[in-house]
This record gives structure tokens, C-alpha cells and sequence, in this order.
């Protein structure tokens, strides 16, 4: 009997102490670091600059990645009571760059709390791409660390690219060899509307473990990034009839797979 | 007696050289300037205040063969001054190595009041021009970075960016807004045409009254006055050529916009031959008799070039005569000769 009194008693307190940790603990008026992890795939193996071989849902063959870099920006967070927190946009905007680590895992100040999902854009919006030149810094940078992914000769960042080598690409005269260039941008024109390929992606966290953002500690939310999903999800590519994809109509349909399970969230580390 | 006399005249001269140099060096620097004629510029002067230094390392650079990736070509081999800053005598410039584009090098005049550039329209800020022909293949084939580490090695350059910018540190965006004062600057509006407009005390002949009449009649569509251009893009029926330039397609990917190009200024025209984005015409005769039995219906063609069932303008000798000699009152010579605008 008394044994059974203090088991009640001690089950009692660590429910109150469960409670104490899911609901009073948070302060939002304080904030943390979240960081979150873009680690780059390909179907179910890492991704092998210059070396990894793959194959498209298509069955094109990839015979080397020779670069991959995206924008990812505008940044925010819901947390599990509803309030959604949004990154300052000065702080907002990443370049990852496949080969440089330093760009994999941007990392923010959020209020404390317990989050149930993320958006970001997959590119930069039309303000930071009409923006004056003094404004675009660190990675916007156009003279600098943007200087590659920005087209000089019709204004605007470039999103998205990715290049490589395979055996469909067609023999262009010589050009090229057998490389494949999918450069994609295109904000929606400043005067005159072309094509809008600027991408907001959401993420719930919930399913693999929400982030408990805490001061103190360092969270981490790790994205899987598959490259090969590029290739199909909303539209299957064929590289052999579009190796080469930049400032092109062509270029809605790859765009419109960054949204068909691209990015997914694999685990979180709290 | 007579040796004296000179001596006395060579002094004379002396002084009135060293009076006129003096003169020359004490003028004051005089930013940015809107004639009475021109509405207000485009250029936003609000983030790139315009300053001596700015505007004078903006014109080093712009002669500067360091831009290119073997320092050979500047911004000036193709823009030359005494020809309105465009490239005579090349329908579409060589650049680097000899390669060859495949547009016509344009003006760098009055570009504070364009509200875009390149023939196709893709660059809608003049601060971010310059980054166009130094990564182009054809034209400098750098790119920025390398130019930048290449003006930091410099014993020059730190310094001038610091006079300019208040310290030595080489930056893209300093160097942007250096080149953006510089070719903001380059305001044309000293003609013939302008001085009747201001009222300064010209007047226009019998025939380019005449002429001026017909070009409000015919031409004023596109090229409006007083920039002479409406910055629209328009397909004006040229036969397309074998290189098959979309033009504004490539830019917008709207197919209304296929083979439209943007309307030129008509302003130091008979110095900025060959005409059309591709230079194919060498005279103004050329061009004129393309608008009159020349234009073809193409896809897009514009509305203005296909009226009351005819194609084109039609132009007798005698209205070709006179127009040109109205378009010859948009010359101005005190522009192609400024020396604030050119290599020193």
C-alpha cells in the first residue's frame, strides 16, 4: 500500500515535470539558435561532387556533378501554438554551395518555443532582385559570392544550378561535350512580367521530430536535398531534349519539381 | 625694336596660357545637371550622389583595358566619344580576341533618363550595366572578381577609391557606382534643337521647320521628344537575319515580344552610324528608305508601320531632305568633344 502511494506520487511528479518541460519552459521573449541543414542527396546516396554516378526517374544516366549551388531565403517558423516567427531579411538569404561546408547549415535567432514546421523560398524575391546595388551584400553580393549565380545580361539571380555530365546530352557541334547546364531563375520581371520561378516551400517537423528551440543549446532541423527529384515529381526531364536550361520557357516545368518533395525533412536534433 | 615686339608678345601669350590653364583648373565641378528642355532623370542620384572623385575614377575606369580579361579592351573601344560613344564603322563590335558580337554597340548618352538598357532591354539598372560586357564571351570576358583583385593590385586604384569613396577598400559596389556617375554624367543636350526649344537665341531654317513637321507627323510615334526615344520595345520590320535575334523575346519570353527591339534616340545621329541592333544600314539614306519601301511584315511588326493598309512610312525625296536636315539639329558637337568625358 505504501508502496503503491509512493509510485502514484512519484508517477505524479514526472507528469508534472513532462508538463513543466513541453509548456512553461519556453520564454519567447528569448531567443535561440536554430540552425537548419541542407544536406545535398541523390536518391539514397550522398551527393558525389565530380564523382558519384546516378540515373534520373527518366533512366538518363549522370555521370558527374560538377556543381550545385542554390538560394534558399525569407525564412520562417510556426510554432506549435500558431505563432509564426519570421527571420529579419537582412539575415534572411543563403547561398549553398555543394563542396563549401560553411554553407550548409544557415543558422537563425528564433524566439524559445517548440516549432511544427518552416518556409523558406527556394530563390530570391523580387524585392532583393530589384534591390540597389549598395543593399546586396554577403551573398548577394552580385560582384562577389553571387557573381556566378546572377545573369548580367537580363537582371536577376540566378535560383538554382546545377551542372554535370551524361551520356544523353546530344552532341551540340562540339560545344559543350556531353555537359548539361540547368540554370534556373527568372523573379518575375521588374517592369514587364515574364516568368515568375521563385518557390516557397513548406515543411512540417512534426513527423520526424519537432524542434524544441531552447537558449543554451544549439537546435538543428537536417533537410534532405534530392537533386535527382529535379527531374521529376510534376514533370519528368529528359536530358537528351533539354540538356541545356536557363533563361527559357522550359524552365517552369524544372522549377515546378523544387516543389514536389525535394526538400524533405529527415530528423531533427534538439 | 621688332625682337622686343615678340618678346613682348611671347610674354603675352605666356600669361594668357597660364591664365586659361588656371581657369581650367579652377573651375568648379558641377554635378548632375537637368536641362530646362528634359524631364526629370530616372536615375536614382538619391544612392549615388555624384561627386568629383566618384565621377572621375567612374571615367579611369571606363578607359581602363583592365576591365578585360587580358587588358586589352575598354569600355571606350567601343564607345568612343567623338561618335556619341558608339563603335563607327562596325555593325557589331569586335571585343576581345577579335570575337564578334552580334548587336550594335549603342550610345552612352543621356542614359540617366533610360528606363532600360542593351537593345533588349535585360539590365533595368544602370548601377549594374557594367557587369554585363565585362562577363560577355564576346566583349571583355572577365569577371568581376578577378576585375576587382586586379584594381586592388594596382598602385593606383586604392587611392582613387578613397579619394572618392572615403577609404582605399576596392568593392564591387563602389566600383558599380563609380561607373554609374561616370556615364550618368554624359548628358547630351546642347544641340541645335535643344537651343531652339530653350529659346537661347537659334532658329530653325525653312527646311528643318519642314523637317521637324514631318518628323512630328511620322516619326514622333516612336521617338519622342526630347530624349527622341519612348523606351519602348517595338519590332519596326527589319528582314530577320540569319542569325534569327529574337531581340526582347529573350529577355521577357513573351512571344508578342519576338524580334522587338528597343526605339533608339535619334539625338547625335549622324554620328552614331551604322544603324539597327545589328548595324546593318551605314547611312541615313539607308535607313530612311528602309522605313519608306523596306519593311516587312514580320511577326509583331507595330501597329505604326502598318497603317491604312501600307507598310511602312512613306517618304518622298523631298521629306527625306527635309528631315534629315532636322535630324542633323540633333547633333551635338560641344558633347562629342567634352573633354570632361574623355581619356585624360
Amino acid at each position: 500500500m505504501k508502496r503503491i502511494f509512493l509510485l502514484i506520487i512519484t508517477a505524479s511528479l514526472f507528469f508534472v515535470s513532462c508538463k513543466k518541460d513541453s509548456t512553461t519552459s519556453f520564454n519567447s521573449s528569448v531567443k535561440a539558435e536554430l540552425s537548419v541543414e541542407f544536406d545535398n542527396v541523390a536518391g539514397s546516396q550522398d551527393l558525389q561532387l565530380n564523382t558519384g554516378k546516378y540515373k534520373t526517374a527518366n533512366g538518363d544516366s549522370i555521370t558527374s556533378i560538377t556543381k550545385l549551388k542554390y538560394f534558399v531565403s525569407n525564412f520562417s517558423f510556426t510554432n506549435v501554438n500558431g505563432t509564426v516567427y519570421t527571420v529579419p531579411q537582412d539575415s534572411s538569404y543563403h547561398l549553398v554551395v555543394e563542396g563549401d561546408s560553411s554553407t550548409y547549415e544557415p543558422s537563425f535567432d528564433i524566439p524559445e518555443g517548440e516549432y511544427k514546421s518552416v518556409t523558406f523560398v527556394l530563390g530570391v524575391d523580387s524585392v532583393r532582385n530589384t534591390l540597389d546595388a549598395s543593399k546586396r551584400t554577403g551573398d548577394l553580393d552580385v560582384t562577389g559570392a553571387a557573381a556566378d549565380m546572377y545573369w548580367t545580361w537580363n537582371s536577376g539571380y540566378i535560383f538554382y544550378k546545377l551542372e554535370g555530365t551524361s551520356p544523353q546530352v546530344p552532341s551540340m557541334g562540339g560545344m559543350g561535350g556531353n555537359s548539361f547546364y540547368y540554370h534556373i531563375g527568372l523573379f518575375g520581371g521588374k517592369t514587364t512580367p515574364t516568368i515568375n520561378n521563385i518557390k516557397t516551400i513548406t515543411l512540417d517537423l512534426t513527423a520526424r521530430g519537432a524542434p524544441k528551440v531552447k537558449a543554451g543549446k544549439e537546435t538543428n532541423i537536417h533537410l534532405m536535398v534530392d537533386v535527382l527529384k529535379m527531374f521529376s515529381g510534376a514533370n519528368t526531364v529528359s536530358i537528351a531534349a533539354h540538356p541545356m536550361v536557363m533563361t527559357d520557357a522550359y524552365s517552369a516545368n524544372i522549377a515546378a519539381n523544387f516543389t514536389s518533395g525535394m526538400f524533405r525533412h529527415d530528423h531533427t536534433e534538439n | 625694336m621688332s625682337i622686343k615686339r615678340n618678346t613682348i608678345i611671347a610674354i603675352i601669350f605666356f600669361l594668357v596660357g597660364i591664365y586659361a590653364c588656371k581657369k581650367e583648373i579652377d573651375a568648379p565641378f558641377v554635378g548632375f545637371l537637368q536641362p530646362a528642355n528634359f524631364p526629370a532623370p530616372v536615375y536614382h542620384f538619391s544612392t549615388n550622389n555624384v561627386t568629383q572623385a566618384g565621377f572621375e575614377l567612374g571615367r579611369k575606369l571606363f578607359y581602363d583595358p583592365i576591365l578585360s580579361h587580358n587588358n586589352t579592351i575598354s569600355c571606350g573601344s567601343c564607345h568612343i566619344q567623338t561618335s556619341a560613344f558608339v563603335h563607327p564603322g562596325h555593325s557589331v563590335s569586335h571585343g576581345i580576341y577579335d570575337r564578334l558580337g552580334k548587336r550594335n554597340s549603342p550610345p552612352i548618352m543621356n542614359l540617366a533618363w533610360s528606363t532600360s538598357f542593351m537593345w533588349d532591354g535585360g539590365i533595368f539598372d544602370l548601377d549594374l550595366q557594367p557587369l554585363a560586357p565585362i562577363a560577355n564571351h564576346v566583349e571583355m570576358d572577365d569577371t568581376i572578381g578577378n576585375v576587382l583583385a586586379k584594381l586592388y593590385k594596382t598602385t593606383t586604384y586604392p587611392a582613387l577609391f578613397q579619394k572618392a569613396f572615403g577609404t582605399p577598400e576596392i568593392t564591387g559596389t563602389r566600383f558599380l557606382k563609380a561607373m554609374a556617375q561616370f556615364m550618368a554624367m554624359c548628358v547630351s543636350s546642347h544641340s541645335k534643337y535643344d537651343s531652339v526649344m530653350r529659346s537661347e537665341g537659334a532658329a530653325f531654317t525653312a527646311t528643318e521647320k519642314a523637317g521637324y513637321t514631318l518628323f512630328q507627323q511620322k516619326c514622333a510615334g516612336c521617338h519622342k521628344e526630347p530624349l527622341f526615344t519612348d523606351y519602348s520595345f517595338r519590332n519596326n520590320g527589319l528582314p530577320v537575319s540569319g542569325l534569327n535575334d529574337e531581340g526582347r523575346y529573350l529577355v521577357t519570353l513573351d512571344s508578342a515580344d519576338r524580334y522587338k527591339f528597343k526605339v533608339p534616340s535619334l539625338r547625335n545621329i549622324f554620328y552614331t552610324e551604322p544603324y539597327m541592333h545589328d548595324g546593318r544600314f551605314f547611312d541615313l539614306d539607308g535607313v530612311l528608305e528602309f522605313y519608306n519601301s523596306g519593311v516587312r511584315n514580320t511577326p509583331n511588326l507595330d501597329p505604326l508601320l502598318q497603317q491604312n493598309g501600307r507598310l511602312g512610312i512613306s517618304l518622298s525625296a523631298d521629306d527625306k531632305t527635309k528631315l534629315l536636315a532636322f535630324l542633323k539639329t540633333l547633333s551635338d558637337r560641344s558633347f562629342l568633344l567634352d573633354k570632361r568625358f574623355s581619356e585624360q
